[in-house]
């Protein structure tokens, strides 16, 4: 019983494309936590949340640098803080205002938008590589290749990209980052402009250190946890918190794994199958012929006898 | 009609230019692109309506966006247009491989009567629904990038998903090419596509393993969000193995449907053994239904999913895996026993409606089960899936009343009035 060659290779050679395309998806697996493939530090934030005076600068800074719709409502109006405000396509920021058990009188206000995840769910979810991490920290967004499936949404641990559903041309949108101001070595507009210094920006290993040195040295102030700092793998933003997280609006029960290893096993399968299958398919397909025709044989045999 | 056959015969004996062979064949595809039978049957006044009218949705929804027909949200990405039209509808397509794997890989002679219309079915299927996720895409025109290469996300699931379901398209097209070449009476096309479908059945059965698993392996990456009585690492497994039942039953469930409405054109080899057919079906989804028991089983005990019992999803767990899993295995066990046709075809339309019930669970129902305001179909979603199986019919019929799906049949008059071969509403009626 052999295989024909011709046969194998129609088969092996309609598989290599795909089986390329496998193959080279699991190169883009573990990378180290703080830097990108290429050895360049990761950039990041820090957000303390016992700093933050809930005065809106940074949304209103994060509206003019990304060229935002202006909110009905001016960034100075109060009244915002009433209900638990969530991002939206025109505003990738929001402060939000929470209760403090420890002390009624100073509320918590916590900044919502995209965490930077070091292994970003919705860049490895993307087919046609619309949603890209840099290599500097920025998860940022390319009009031109999306395709609008929005399975970005549905992989996002922290429900972060917004699509624009009443639109025939519609775009995902999300804090970027400001990466083209941190490209000319600026840093993002609501770092900058922030009084307090509630968020700050810079080297992701050396913001660690402070987020650790602050919780050290005041720990009746902070929750002893870095949110983010395990997260999906480790997120680009950093939270300092100063009452736990459920109390903060932020995800609980999130894995520490990077999100697309979960994916990562079953492409790994891909080659696998595709080497596999045809060639088991290929050589039972023969053994059964080869054997109908032993039967059809033997039973003319018969007959003739 | 007299024509086109003096076309064919002249064509077989090869004594015509392939010029003439072309106008013959233009003018013998535009006479059976008309309609036969009665026009005003109450099947096609209600698709007919039903696809008229979604249509004009169709149009709002390019016209005004997604948000303009469909009660999408940025908390709920996707809706019944993915988790019933492609989810679900992908997975009943299955019987298509799983039949191909029988008749040509495992040579087995008797469900050949059924391998053409079962192929149809699955194309037809894969065209239509896989194509209605065209409507789902914010930016349709984009889809061609994950294609033609200018942007491979090759670490994504859908990525894989989308290739497969193209190249898949194609592989089945090939494997119903011959009836396509006898239906234009070229013998010379029919010889050389039916000695292409080999390979095509041998990498279709690859492709459909991975895309299969692959609708799932999407599920993967929402940990949080999908139910934790549905969430598992074996989704992906789990929905290859449930394609196969799901694709069996939709086999017996068309059959049952067919035998009505095409009884004239369904062959004596398939009428002969049309019961022992389905009984063998029967047999082929209960061994499909125990293995997914048995992972289900495995991921109950390891996720420790019994904790999640005792609430409201928990029961709804439950009535899933006994009323839809349980019990059409046991029913089918005893169809198979007591070699009863008509026990097996119930039991399909239960195992379908369970297959139907989990793939919701998964990617609707039990997707972010936790946020307050909770996501359900619009009336104009619900209504344009509908118009796309009623168009799918539309196609199914008219193929079937054409082209030779029914071995036999192809010998039988032509002329017949539409009434007795309506297609029953079968797809809606599962709904």
């Amino acid at each position: 019983m052999t295989i024909s060659r011709r046969n194998f290779l129609k088969v092996a050679g309609a598989a290599g494309g795909v089986l390329l395309a496998g193959g080279a998806a699991s190169a883009q697996g573990a990378q180290a936590p703080e830097t990108s493939a290429g050895g360049v530090e990761f950039n990041g934030m820090l957000i303390d949340t016992t700093k933050c005076i809930g005065c809106r600068a940074c949304e209103e800074a994060c509206n003019e640098a990304n060229k935002l719709p202006k909110p009905k409502v001016s960034f100075s109006t109060e009244s915002v803080f009433e209900e638990t405000r969530d991002t939206t396509t025109g505003a990738f920021t929001v402060v939000n205002r929470f209760p403090n058990e420890k002390k009624p009188d100073a509320p918590i206000f916590v900044r919502k938008q995209c965490m930077h995840c070091n292994q970003p769910a919705c860049a490895s979810a993307c087919l046609c590589r619309a949603m890209e991490k840099t290599k500097e920290a920025a998860v940022i967004y390319h009009k031109d290749r999306c395709m609008g499936c929005r399975y970005c949404m549905v992989a996002c641990p922290f429900d972060i990209p917004r699509f624009e559903y009443n639109s025939p041309t519609p775009f995902v949108w999300k804090c970027i980052f400001c990466n083209e101001r941190q490209k000319k070595g600026e840093q993002p507009a609501c770092s900058e402009v922030c009084p307090t210094g509630a968020t700050l920006f810079g080297k992701k290993r050396d913001l660690l250190e402070i987020a650790k040195t602050r919780i050290y040295t005041e720990p009746d102030k902070y929750v002893h946890k870095i949110y983010g700092e395990h997260e999906v793998g480790g997120t680009g933003w950093l939270f300092l918190m100063g009452a736990p997280e459920e109390k903060l609006g932020l995800k609980t029960n999130l894995p520490t794994t990077p999100y697309p290893e979960l994916t990562s096993g079953f492409l790994y399968g891909v080659p696998l199958v595709f080497v596999l299958w045809p060639s088991l398919l290929i050589g039972l397909n023969y053994l059964i012929k080869d054997s109908k025709v032993d039967e059809k044989k033997e039973g003319s045999h018969g007959e003739h006898d | 009609m007299a024509n086109t056959t003096d076309a064919a015969a002249a064509s077989t004996e090869g004594t015509m230019t392939f010029r003439q062979v072309a106008r013959e064949t233009i003018r013998f595809v535009l006479s059976e692109l008309k309609p036969k039978g009665k026009m005003l049957t109450p099947f096609n006044v209600i698709t007919g309506g039903i696809i008229l009218s979604g249509l004009v949705m169709i149009a709002i929804r390019f016209a005004y966006g997604l948000g303009a027909v469909s009660n999408l949200s940025q908390n709920y990405p996707w809706g019944i247009w993915i988790g019933f039209d492609v989810v679900t509808g992908v997975a009943f397509a299955g019987g298509a491989y799983v039949l191909c794997f029988v008749v040509h890989i495992l040579k087995i002679k008797k469900f050949e009567p059924i391998i053409r219309v079962t192929v149809l079915n699955g194309f037809l299927a894969y065209v239509f629904y896989a194509g209605a996720l065209l409507l789902d895409l914010g930016r349709p025109w984009n889809v061609i990038n994950p294609i033609i290469g200018n942007a491979f996300g090759l670490s994504s699931v859908l990525f894989l998903v989308a290739w497969h379901f193209l190249l898949y398209m194609i592989c089945e097209f090939l494997e119903f090419s011959p009836v396509v070449a006898e239906w234009l009476h070229w013998p010379r096309a029919r010889r050389i596509l039916e000695g292409l479908s080999t390979g095509a059945v041998i990498f279709g059965i690859t492709l459909s393993t991975l895309h299969q698993s692959g609708l799932g392996a999407l599920f993967l990456l929402a940990p949080t969000k999908v139910h934790p009585l549905w969430y598992s690492g074996n989704i992906p497994v789990m929905f290859f193995v449930s394609s196969i039942f799901a694709g069996l039953s939709m086999v017996m469930i068309e059959s049952f449907f067919t035998q009505k409405a095409f009884k004239d054109r369904i062959g004596h080899d398939l009428h002969a053994a049309h019961d022992s057919i389905l009984l063998g079906l029967g047999k082929g989804a209960v061994g499909a239904l125990f293995a997914y028991i048995f992972l289900k089983l495995i991921d109950f005990v390891h996720y420790k999913q019994w904790i999640y019992l005792d609430t409201p999803m928990g029961y709804w767990y439950l009535f899933e895996i006994v009323g839809f899993v349980l019990l059409p295995t046991a029913l089918f066990l005893q169809a198979i026993r007591k070699r009863s046709a008509k026990l097996v075809q119930f039991t399909a339309f239960l195992t379908a409606a369970g297959v139907i019930l989990n793939r919701l669970n998964v990617s609707v129902i039990g997707f972010k089960w936790y946020e307050t305001v909770r996501y359900y179909p619009s009336v104009m979603e619900i209504w344009i899936t509908l118009a796309i199986i009623s168009m799918e019919l539309w196609v199914f019929r008219w193929v079937i009343l054409r082209m030779p799906v029914f071995g036999e049949a192809h010998e039988v008059v032509e002329e017949k009035t539409a009434e007795d071969m309506e297609v029953v509403t079968w797809k809606a009626s599962v709904l």
